[in-house]
């Protein structure tokens, strides 16, 4: 791997330009404000927002991610229909917009577009909390392992192995099953201590890098204590693997959640999930729309989160140039 | 390299003993299906407790841990607590189905995962690439059993809508048909088109990002300058180094396909060791469930040994010491 930016945090070069005190260079400097220039300080995060901006298929997934997230969080207005809203009179009904059912409606006359909503909100907490809690996780033991070496690296490290090696959807579904009781972060939880093993290796390997570095020797020097030296200053170096790695998660968790709640073992009813309306599905292969819409709303989403991911990366991570696959 | 492969076996027993615990100390856990035996009045307490004796469900859990390693061992898995039938006979009978749609999918996506990875690789930026690179990137994206719900759906309406049987859309077999049957072929074709698209989406932007890897390196370049013709730069140097990665991900996708078995299966109905997995896990067979996680969790363990030695092979600048 290769070594990562060390990042500055937001300190404008602003400061060091009004240190300095070369008479010849303060002339210039204020030549250039009489002038009506403004010297403008670029901090490593605005270099990275501005390759993050012009990285177009980025922008577009973050376009489609807010909509759909957008949709999502306010799904009490979008929604033309509450999600438990039954019509009999109105069953399996196809795609139109005369009733506002865009999507149609399902086997008990419900409004499918608005559970299709109310799915990306479920779907959305659920990739957000196990992306935040495993992030955490990892962090922690990626840190301790990187930091202190030795024994404890090797004990946090044949943990993660281990959970490398299990069969994940075969455990996801066990531990969902039995532990899980179809509730929605009961879910959340199994699934955040499931995905936080790829993390830990990664700050692992800054950690094991950086504590080596004289501005860490400094530190111990000035006399800070081993977790103010962790989370204060190798911390914010391995910021960048830590967003791409969290982002790309989010996906990654919903799809998951998705397939535990198609099989049966995720989330239950009436919490409405992207995977259980697919499941619907499979009882009327006839009416494609209860199987296409929700499917190619999670299609959308992974993918969308994909490119965000994918930009962050190329922002935050300019030295890991890998090839676009 | 003998002693490496030795100590690498040596290796996986513990993890195998621990991650067998762990699963076992929460199936056990969340309670056993004698449970609702207890809340029928027609059964008495005593044989609920002589039930409950008969299986060491009244012990703690590392005491029924042991005993159940030994049934492993004596009693081929043990049998389930539900039925009471044993394990064995239907998991070497799922295990063949699923061998077989696995080992078709994999070679499949592999052939034209590694052929796509090459073309696009030697064509960087052409139409070919750029189609095969954002469906790389849509099948990386799928969600198994979407794809596979899709497929089912598609070949159920084109047989009600012309009466053409191309797939059959579940089971395993028609009665007296055989395991290489043609009517075989029929019923496993859409579970081996699921997750050969799955895996070819992995491997075709795998094989495309390490053959741009290669094509890169200085050796290449010496190899073009001496005057070698460029398929046979691309044939000798490029694609031979470019597999090894492959190789590797090829064995560690196992653990994926195994996964993604779960999610087909069920959806067509096939008689493979994730459906049998899915129903059990629905019944609370636990003995059940943990015969399907030992199985699994030792084909993965060795495919990653797999792996590791492959890649030794293949590439003499690793060395084992």
């Amino acid at each position: 791997m290769t070594e990562p930016t060390p990042v500055q945090v937001d300190k404008p070069v602003v400061s060091q330009v009004s240190d300095v005190t070369t008479p010849g260079m303060a002339v210039g400097i204020d030549g250039t404000y009489e002038a009506g220039l403004e010297l403008k300080a670029r901090s490593q995060w605005s270099y990275a927002r501005n390759r993050f901006l012009r990285h177009r298929l980025a922008m577009s997934g973050l376009i489609v991610l807010v909509i759909v997230f957008g949709a999502g969080i306010f799904a009490n207005l979008v929604a033309p229909y509450s999600f438990e809203e039954i019509d009999l009179t109105n069953v399996l009904a196809g795609p139109t917009t005369a009733a506002h059912h865009f999507f149609g409606t399902d086997e008990i006359g419900r409004d499918f577009f608005s559970r299709v909503i109310f799915g990306i909100r479920t779907s959305m907490e659920v990739g957000v909390f196990v992306a935040f809690v495993s992030s955490i996780i990892g962090v922690i033991v990626g840190a301790v392992a990187g930091y202190y070496g030795g024994w404890i690296d090797n004990i946090l490290m044949r943990i993660t192995d281990l959970v490398l090696t299990l069969p994940a959807l075969a455990i996801l579904l066990t531990a969902a099953a039995l532990l899980g009781q179809g509730s929605q972060w009961r879910v959340s939880v199994i699934l955040a201590l499931f995905f936080w093993t790829g993390l830990a290796r990664i700050v692992r390997g800054v950690f094991l890098s950086l504590r080596e570095k004289e501005y860490v020797e400094a530190a111990k020097a000035a006399g800070s204590g081993d977790i103010r030296i962790m989370f204060r200053h190798i911390l914010p170096n391995t910021l960048g693997p830590i967003v791409v790695n969290g982002t790309l998660s989010v996906g990654a968790a919903i799809i998951v959640e998705a397939a535990l709640s198609f099989l049966g073992f995720g989330i239950k009813p009436p919490t409405p999930s992207l995977g259980s309306l697919i499941a619907s599905g499979q009882q009327f292969p006839q009416k494609w729309w209860i199987t296409v819409f929700p499917g190619l709303t999670l299609l959308i989403i992974v993918v969308a989160i994909n490119f965000v991911g994918d930009g962050l990366r190329d922002a935050l991570d300019p030295q890991q140039r890998r090839v676009r696959a | 390299m003998l002693t490496y492969i030795t100590r690498r076996i040596l290796y996986s027993i513990p993890v195998l003993i621990i991650s067998t615990f762990l699963s076992f100390t929460f199936v056990s856990l969340a309670g056993n299906p004698t449970d609702n035996l207890r809340a029928n009045p027609q059964f008495s307490v005593i044989t609920y407790n002589n039930l409950q004796h008969k299986y060491h469900l009244d012990r703690a859990i590392p005491v029924r841990y042991w005993f159940w390693v030994k049934d492993v061992f004596e009693h081929k898995l043990g049998s389930s607590l539900v039925t009471s039938q044993p394990i064995w006979p239907d998991i070497s009978r799922t295990f063949g189905h699923t061998a077989q749609v696995i080992v078709l999918a994999e070679i499949l996506a592999l052939i034209l995962g590694v052929a796509v990875g090459i073309f696009s690789a030697i064509r960087q930026y052409s139409p070919f690439d750029y189609f095969f690179t954002s469906a790389s990137f849509l099948g990386y994206a799928m969600p198994t059993f979407w794809l596979a719900l899709l497929l089912q759906i598609l070949f159920v309406d084109i047989y009600l809508k012309w009466h053409v049987r191309i797939f059959y859309t579940a089971g395993l077999n028609n009665p007296g048909q055989g395991t290489w049957s043609f009517d075989r072929l029929q019923h496993i074709g859409l579970p081996v088109i699921t997750l050969t698209i799955i895996s070819f989406a992995l491997y075709s932007r795998y094989m495309r990002a390490s053959m741009l890897d290669v094509i890169n390196t200085d050796y290449v370049r010496t190899a073009r300058a001496k005057g070698l013709p460029e398929n046979k730069v691309i044939m000798r140097h490029v694609f031979r180094n470019a597999l090894i990665p492959i190789v590797t991900i090829a064995a560690l996708n196992f653990g994926g396909l195994l996964g993604g078995a779960i999610v087909t299966e069920s959806v067509f109905g096939l008689d493979g060791m994730g459906y049998y997995f899915i129903q059990k896990l629905g019944q609370l067979d636990i003995y059940a469930v943990m015969a399907y996680l030992v199985v699994t969790s030792t084909i993965i363990i060795f495919f990653n040994l797999i792996a590791d030695i492959l890649y030794g092979y293949l590439d003499p600048r690793i060395r084992y010491d």
